[in-house]
């Protein structure tokens, strides 16, 4: 299994600036890739145009040489960087677990879910405590590709070892393919088994960059 | 108590034993307060940094929503606070929130997704002074003159961080509250965000900073807080949490010092305990290694321990 862009170049709207272009990378399944860059290059983007919930303007997104499915749930999983946006503020948390398929015990236990927390609405828990719904949600049952984009910035830094060990076992264990979007260099040096460097893969003119950084 | 006069000498900012419980309806006709903050006391002086680390869920931006009297109404608060001398009430915290006390909010969706964060920064304030100011902060924060222009959600997260902490910067306000304002920056940006605040201290500011990234701000910070389960375990000049675990008081403070990634990336197992089923007594002492039968049955009060307060009965 193979998660590739090929020749992705991606503006948000018509006319607006370029954010990506030409972007080229691969990454393997079982294999454990840090996307690093100084903020605003585009590594969010990215990992949007990698989990299909952006469409490249030019080039593809492959997986093992295929389009992303658009029915069903998508086996490339995306874990936001806020995790308060990426839950429908309208749902209890037990519907939004449910609507992944997601009950495994032992992970909902091993992320320290408490059963409480599956009657409220996201905006009674905690950045953090949301954060843990997000994770548990992306690891049901047909996800290949894991991209984690800076999901343990807003968890303190026990809960951030526990969450990432927990990681590291499922991946390894199912042999997925990790992405991990972080500016901690000491926590991708930890986790990662290759880095990318956006502003190397990235072929857009650096004025421009300067200028604008869409994105979000 | 007369609550105009000014006490001598005391802190800028003062809280004592806050207690913060949410009314809660769990069945129909059943009420039940959960308690989120108990027995919480920090304080911070003008020219001063206090960091406040801990796990998420401790209570940490409960404590800033606190200060600022930003709490729901079916918060129950208990305890007592103190701004600058005065009895920090209700009308008092209206009065001085967004003029004597700024908050840079934890979310980005703080942010009004209708409104230019240009504007947003410059706030209220009209005229060609204030742009200025704000066109030097976005600079300092290697934001580009176009971005003032630009509405939230075209912001890359790290960008909209910076804008949020430009708001706090361009305030005159003298405490300033900062929840968790760095991530999805990366470390020169952070690092220059933090320097922003040690300079508004070094000016006569008060500056609490809630964060994760302790890391960075052991670095800047005079003293850090540790939260716990809703309150303080711990309070201890930065030095200590710079020099290693062996320096340190609290068993929980040790932890998160080894949990770091350059540090052995070793978490503890367990959970912080909910606020719901809350243990009688030491709150960490389900997860704690050294605890004792004593541990169990009360809660240890907070103690001065080599220049430090902690909350713990064996700490040394």
């Amino acid at each position: 299994m193979q998660l590739e862009a090929r020749e992705v170049s991606f503006r948000y709207g018509y006319g607006g600036r370029w954010i990506l272009k030409n972007v080229n990378l691969s990454v393997r399944q079982g294999e454990r890739v840090g996307l690093v860059g100084p903020s605003g290059y585009g590594k969010s983007t990215l990992a949007k145009l990698l989990s299909g919930y952006e469409k490249p303007h030019q080039g593809q997104i492959l997986l093992d040489g295929h389009p992303l499915p658009r029915k069903g749930v998508c086996p490339v999983q995306l874990i936001y960087q806020h995790p308060e946006k990426a839950i429908n503020p309208r749902w209890k948390m037990r519907k939004v677990l449910e609507e992944s398929g997601q009950n495994s015990e032992k992970i909902l236990k091993a992320l320290g879910i408490e059963p409480d927390w599956l009657n409220r609405y996201p905006r009674e828990l905690s950045g953090g405590e949301l954060q843990r719904f997000c994770v548990a949600r992306s690891l049901f049952a047909g996800t290949q590709f894991l991209i984690a984009d800076e999901m343990s910035t807003m968890l303190d830094v026990i809960t951030q070892a526990q969450i990432w060990n927990l990681m590291l076992e499922e991946v390894e264990q199912r042999g997925l393919g990790l992405v991990v979007v972080t500016h901690n260099q000491y926590l991708a040096e930890r986790v990662c088994t290759r880095m990318i460097h956006l502003e190397q893969v990235n072929q857009i003119e650096l004025s421009l960059q300067e200028s604008v950084e869409y994105a979000s | 108590m007369d609550t105009t006069a000014k006490k001598k000498g005391s802190p800028f900012l003062t809280v004592e034993d806050l207690s913060v419980s949410f009314e809660r309806y769990d069945s129909k006709f059943g009420k039940k307060d959960l308690k989120v903050i108990s027995d919480l006391s920090i304080s911070v002086n003008r020219g001063e940094i206090l960091a406040i680390a801990g796990s998420s869920g401790s209570g940490k931006s409960l404590l800033a929503h606190a200060i600022l009297g930003l709490l729901p109404d079916n918060a129950a608060i208990r305890g007592s606070m103190w701004f600058d001398g005065r009895d920090l009430t209700p009308k008092l915290q209206k009065m001085l929130r967004g003029r004597e006390i700024a908050l840079v909010p934890q979310s980005v969706s703080y942010l009004d997704p209708l409104m230019r964060v240009g504007a947003q920064v410059r706030g209220t304030q009209k005229g060609g002074k204030i742009r200025q100011a704000q066109r030097k902060i976005f600079r300092r924060y290697e934001l580009d003159h176009t971005v003032e222009r630009l509405y939230p959600f075209q912001l890359s997260g790290g960008m909209a961080r910076r804008v949020l902490v430009s708001t706090a910067v361009i305030s005159e306000a003298d405490l300033i509250i900062a929840d968790e304002p760095t991530p999805g920056m990366n470390v020169e940006q952070a690092m220059e965000a933090l320097h922003t605040f040690r300079e508004l201290a070094d000016s006569g500011k008060a500056v609490i900073l809630i964060t994760h990234d302790i890391d960075l701000a052991f670095s800047i910070a005079d003293k850090i807080a540790v939260f716990y389960a809703g309150t303080t375990v711990e309070i201890a000049p930065s030095e200590d949490f710079i020099s290693g675990p062996e320096a340190l008081r609290h068993p929980y403070s040790q932890a998160l010092w080894k949990a770091l990634p350059q540090n052995g990336f070793e978490p503890i197992s367990g959970f912080q305990p909910y606020a719901k089923n809350l243990p009688s007594g030491c709150l960490f002492a389900p997860r704690c290694t050294c605890k004792t039968p004593e541990c169990e049955q009360q809660l240890p009060p907070m103690r001065t321990v080599r220049n430090g307060y902690v909350r713990c009965f064996h700490a040394t």
